[in-house]
């Protein structure tokens, strides 16, 4: 058994989602006694797949054309390698490029394919995964039909991989121009520039929601508590849709999944769809004025103030108890 | 142009969802249904594109039972033009339907007999979760795909999307025919006014049955078993911000012990 683990980067470092996904590979890899190869693709990516070597041998897709994450070329390419090399299961951690370039492929290779697994077991020779439904309120239990099967891993569900004691061989992959798709044209990505950790990968995390009346606020009662507990900032829905933060910071079913140490929620009211993205999270702390507030049903601990009285006065508190 | 919007009917987002006893399947009686959030966007976005240009066809698409034509009558009052159901009289909205596999299998026949220059639907259906129809579709058609939009520009040589990922807004320029999933920001879709839902009452919602599109279901994923899960927790509540530091202190002595 061959498992292929589809790993993702940001020119500079292997993201640490991928580290996860080698991490549940390696663990099944172990109980089925199966061979994990890792597939990096990129242009210029040879200090990336000694990084991934120091964890599986790598598999190195190098080229301009694979240089933007366009979904018809890098699917290609991976379902080209799982057919060429009778790959039974690809794997890669659950973000937006898998969902969009992974699962293009897992369609390429006939659609056997489970989104955000969070547990697995190998019970009599098949793999049996738990996935959530239903923003959470139902972990359903399945096994996919067809090979090879191609699955997509939550993170925040597995620790990432351990190094190998000698890294694993690095073996450059050809990569045929001629049959590479041009469907798509990379233009270009907006990113706002942070000093914080991504939200998906701080043990801290302060999110924000429709309490807050604007950016200057949202940067200065979330993110200043965010830096001094040298955490990530997030959002509900609330304040995205209303131009306040950006997407990328949004928590919840449709935005990203997070389970930090300690999750701050500061004026944020807790639909159904925001607790999806938080609920696993170690601690949770809630401050909202209103009582009744969803929120307070799935926190730890909570204040019921007005954050903006309150959350200043906590910032300073919690900076001294750091001196 | 046509614009082919597959959609799905999921249960509404604000109810409570219940487990059956079996483990099998969430209760459905009593449950309200609705368009997906995300395929009631994609239908928005078709409509608006309908109202900015001349003889744009707008289909609006559900796969399901005879309980589908709820839905897709609101499909109707909100402007499409046609809608059709492809009827499974197997189909089951207690597992969240048939698999994304199974979808884009059928979606594909459809596309084969109506050729439109685009198929617009949702990133995800908010019951399974899974995020992959759009994407199996578009390998499937070997067609571009723009996951994700939170906006589409109709240009003279093909689109300029804008899409939401994990790192920030990235724009990508696709040839036609292509398959566009929708993201929450691009539009609020608007409510049917009642006249225009009385109005769709007459209109003739298409029925294909399953047998006709020579598509034979093959299950992908099998559910085994479902658990329903709480995250209930109970709240210590703090009487003002220093009882509040003191609960957080008393934590990170705790972890360092």
């Amino acid at each position: 058994m061959i498992i292929l683990v589809v790993l993702e980067h940001d020119q500079q470092q292997l993201r640490p989602g991928s580290l996860s996904a080698i991490g549940f590979a390696n663990d099944l890899a172990r109980q089925a006694g199966a061979e994990v190869l890792c597939l990096l693709l990129g242009d210029a990516i040879e200090p990336l797949a000694q990084q991934a070597a120091q964890f599986a041998p790598v598999l190195a897709a190098s080229s301009p054309l694979l240089a933007d994450p366009l979904a018809d070329r890098h699917a290609h390419v991976i379902a080209d390698v799982a057919s060429n090399r009778q790959v039974d299961l690809v794997v890669a951690a659950s973000s937006t490029y898998s969902r969009d370039v992974v699962s293009r492929a897992g369609g390429v290779l006939g659609g056997a394919m489970a989104s955000d697994i969070v547990a697995h077991a190998w019970t009599d020779g098949r793999l049996e995964m738990k996935r959530p439904m239903y923003a959470g309120a139902i972990l359903a239990t399945v096994v996919l039909q067809s090979s090879p099967q191609v699955v997509t891993v939550r993170p925040s569900a597995y620790p990432a991989a351990e190094p190998l004691a000698t890294a694993g061989e690095i073996t450059p992959l050809v990569v045929d121009g001629t049959s590479l798709p041009s469907h798509a044209n990379y233009d270009r990505l907006e990113s706002k520039p942070s000093h914080r950790p991504d939200v998906t990968e701080a043990s801290v995390v302060v999110s924000g929601g429709r309490a807050i009346r604007n950016s200057d606020d949202f940067e200065r009662l979330v993110g200043g508590l965010a830096d001094c507990l040298g955490g990530a900032t997030g959002s509900s829905r609330a304040l995205v849709d209303a131009g306040i933060t950006p997407n990328e910071l949004q928590v919840g079913q449709t935005g990203k999944i997070v389970s930090p140490d300690l999750y701050l929620a500061l004026g944020i009211s807790g639909a159904v769809q925001h607790l999806a993205g938080m609920k696993n999270s170690k601690r949770i702390v809630a401050i909202n004025s209103d009582p009744d507030a969803p929120i307070f049903e799935v926190a730890d601990y909570g204040l019921v103030a007005d954050i903006y009285e309150v959350v200043p006065d906590l910032t300073s508190k919690l900076a001294c108890d750091k001196t | 142009m046509k614009i082919l919007v597959p959609t799905k009917r999921v249960p509404d987002t604000d109810q409570k969802i219940r487990l059956r006893d079996d483990r099998r399947g969430i209760d459905t009686e009593h449950l309200p249904f609705v368009i997906n959030p995300f395929d009631a966007i994609a239908l928005e976005e078709a409509i608006r594109i309908g109202e900015q240009q001349d003889s744009v066809e707008v289909l609006a698409v559900g796969i399901g039972t005879e309980l589908y034509e709820t839905e897709l009558r609101t499909a109707l009052a909100m402007g499409a033009d046609r809608a059709l159901l492809v009827e499974v009289p197997e189909y089951s909205d207690a597992q969240g339907g048939l698999d994304s596999w199974n979808v884009a299998c059928l979606l594909r026949e459809i596309v084969h007999r109506e050729e439109p220059d685009m198929v617009l639907m949702g990133k995800q259906a908010v019951d399974d979760d899974a995020s992959q129809a759009a994407q199996f579709l578009a390998a499937l058609l070997n067609w571009p795909q723009a996951t994700f939009a939170s906006s589409v520009d109709i240009q003279p040589e093909g689109l300029r999307v804008a899409r939401e990922t994990d790192s920030g807004i990235e724009t990508i320029q696709i040839g036609l025919p292509a398959v566009i999933s929708t993201d929450l920001r691009l539009n609020e879709p608007r409510y049917a006014s009642l006249p225009s839902i009385l109005k769709s009452r007459k209109k003739p919602i298409e029925r294909i049955p399953l047998a006709d599109l020579g598509v034979l279901l093959e299950p992908r994923i099998e559910i085994l078993d479902m658990e329903a899960v709480s995250a209930h927790r109970s709240c210590q509540f703090a009487d003002d911000v220093d009882q509040l530091v003191g609960f957080l202190r008393q934590d990170t002595e705790a972890a360092e012990e």
